[in-house]
């Protein structure tokens, strides 16, 4: 019992990070009908600035947790004026290349300038130790971590179903080709959603920053991952993204637990399963041929 | 925008650029006999296990060309055909000692028995969904051949492959000879995707890409065409895979790494999709390319790459061959109108 405690918690921790990225990736494609491919590269930039900023300018995680996503959203402005948009038109598959090729120029350039060993990045005071409750002994910094990225998806929820921004958002992610008949510009809003969904990888790598190997190689596994989880939950569905992501997160822990190093295979096999069983994911609609 | 997977937003293959062009049967001789003599020379220019790693590439692209440009289908999990054959021709060569044909034949049809369930699975999903799954489930051989390490080697993957080739032994000791003794097998990949294109059965694949419903409605079993070409297609995979480990003398969790997956689309890309020949002019630019970066030292391939990439997907969405063969008409034409 103890154990499976403990399992539950690194599983929502882990989820926490999965959820966040694959909310950014599932916003995304609802909108833009693109599958970016660099969302794994983005949650390394994520980490990866939030240890250089501690290195070169002594900003620690609190502070890193406002900037990076900022400057994220910035670089997803600039990929999505500059690159992705020329190919929104064409065939998806077109922009789901193009963010891999993306994803290698980015992952190599990381390595060339700073190596392939990890950069140094510590739990923030306050967030240190471990707590016990009877026999349970917990990780602080992972119930932080699975406590905020709920917190957050609640507060993208929230935004989505309560304000008129997301009203729209929603509503272009549901049915471009109506919302445009209502007069809504749904044109207006590709630039920021793009922008955004980058934003969320990048938050995601704020927070694994303080207990994972931080390294340029640290996305490579994590979009295979994420996307596992988009085919399980729905793509495009946001609500699926985020099941998903906790879903997986925690099939992840207890077969880390449970069964050792098998633990990437369960998520594959979980995957498998819903494909056979629910073609369109466990949230999403059924598409026509 | 989700839904807009419309013929105008289908893949822009080289071939579908037009009217179905007439190739002069002569050209076409011409063209082929071209090919060969290139391929025959090869070893002679370059340093022939390169030229041997083009020709595998080559059909690996191949391969993927066959789902892509005749099939409308984008597997970003071809590394698990490739893999899964490198690592079981390893295997067959080191421990039973046969000729390598039969340790590549074994290794192909390895390929083929694995590419019945990811396809099964995999063409319930088109477009990009397709794409996705069949990345994962290349991702999940590549946990099972990490952690299987007592066959596959784990990290260190399989060594010391021998290229037994019934006692001859420039073949078994020299790249050059055995460059000429795996051409065979390379041939025989190229051949079966060019006669499976050609074929009717071929001609069902073109309606399927073109127009899924009508294809259907005409009363051909859309999956099951998928999942066999899906099938030939891994097999063929199979066969370059093969040959690849053999040349190199190991097998590497590389080989299923989804990098593979992504450099072989690469190479179909930017050689053209939709042209079957498309994928060795590719594997020729990407190969020699990695060679030269390699041997000059520069670290971070893929900054190359990856630049390559974004520039053809971005600019010449047609490949080298197809950008050549649109130029080809058009000055044909106008020589034409000059006349």
């Amino acid at each position: 019992m103890t154990q499976f405690l403990q399992y539950t918690l690194q599983g929502l921790a882990a989820g926490g990070f999965y959820a966040l990225a694959a909310l950014g990736l599932a916003v995304i494609f609802g909108v833009l009908g693109v599958v970016n491919f660099s969302h794994g590269a983005c949650y390394m930039l994520g980490a990866m600035i939030s240890a250089l900023l501690l290195q070169h300018f002594g900003l620690g995680f609190w502070p890193a947790l406002v900037i990076v996503p900022v400057i994220m959203f910035v670089i997803g402005v600039l990929v999505e004026r500059l690159l992705v948009q020329w190919l929104l038109k064409l065939d998806p598959l077109y922009n789901f290349l193009l963010t891999f090729g993306l994803t290698l120029l980015t992952v190599d350039i990381m390595k060339r300038q700073f190596g392939v060993s990890s950069l140094k990045y510590e739990v923030p005071a306050g967030l240190t130790g471990r707590v016990s409750f009877g026999s349970v002994d917990l990780s602080v910094y992972q119930m932080f971590a699975a406590a905020f990225a709920v917190l957050v998806c609640l507060a993208v929820w929230m935004i989505l179903t309560k304000t008129r921004v997301g009203m729209i958002v929603r509503a272009a992610t549901e049915d471009p080709e109506r919302s445009r008949a209502l007069g809504i510009n749904v044109a207006r809003w590709v630039t920021p959603v793009f922008g955004f969904g980058i934003a969320l990888a990048g938050l995601s790598g704020v927070l694994a920053a303080p207990y994972r190997a931080i390294n340029a190689d640290m996305g490579t596994n994590f979009i295979i991952i994420l996307f596992a989880i988009v085919v399980i939950g729905g793509l495009g569905s946001i609500l699926g993204a985020v099941v998903a992501g906790f879903l997986v997160g925690l099939v992840e822990a207890y077969g880390q637990g449970y069964y050792g190093q098998l633990s990437q295979v369960l998520i594959f096999v979980l995957m498998a399963a819903v494909v056979l069983i629910r073609p369109a994911g466990l949230f999403g609609r059924e598409e026509a041929a | 925008m989700s839904a807009q997977l419309t013929d105008t937003a289908r893949v822009q293959t080289a071939a579908s650029s037009g009217p179905e062009r007439r190739v002069n049967p002569f050209l076409r001789a011409g063209l082929l006999l071209l090919a060969l003599l290139v391929v025959l020379a090869l070893p002679w220019y370059i340093y022939p296990p390169v030229a041997m790693d083009i020709l595998a590439w080559g059909l690996f692209a191949i391969s993927v060309d066959l789902l892509l440009g005749f099939t409308g289908l984008l597997s970003f999990g071809h590394a698990a055909f490739w893999g899964m054959s490198a690592y079981t021709t390893g295997y067959i060569a080191t421990q039973a000692g046969v000729p390598f044909y039969v340790a590549v034949l074994g290794g192909a049809v390895a390929a083929m028995v694995i590419a019945v369930p990811t396809g099964y699975l995999a063409v319930r999903r088109t477009g990009i969904y397709f794409a996705m799954v069949t990345l994962a489930f290349a991702q999940m051989l590549y946990f099972i051949a990490n952690q299987a390490s007592a066959i596959t080697g784990g990290e260190n993957g399989l060594q010391g492959i021998p290229k037994t080739f019934f006692g001859i032994d420039q073949v078994e000791t020299d790249s050059f000879y055995f460059y000429y003794a795996a051409l065979p097998l390379i041939l025989l990949g190229a051949f079966i995707a060019w006669r499976t294109v050609s074929s009717p059965f071929g001609r069902v694949l073109l309606a399927i890409r073109d127009n899924p419903a009508r294809a259907r409605a005409l009363g051909y079993d859309v999956e099951r065409y998928k999942i066999m070409v899906f099938v030939i297609s891994a097999g063929i995979a199979g066969l370059a895979g093969g040959v690849f480990s053999v040349s190199h003398g190991f097998a590497s969790l590389q080989e299923l790494a989804w990098q593979t997956s992504g450099k072989v689309v690469l190479i179909t890309v930017l050689g053209g999709i939709g042209t079957l020949w498309g994928g060795p002019l590719g594997a020729a630019v990407v190969v020699l390319l990695e060679d030269q970066l390699a041997s000059s030292g520069f670290e971070g391939i893929g900054i190359i790459t990856g630049s390559i990439f974004i520039l053809i997907v971005l600019l010449f969405r047609k490949g080298i061959w197809g950008t050549v063969a649109d130029l080809v008409t058009r000055l044909r034409s106008r020589g034409g109108r000059n006349a």
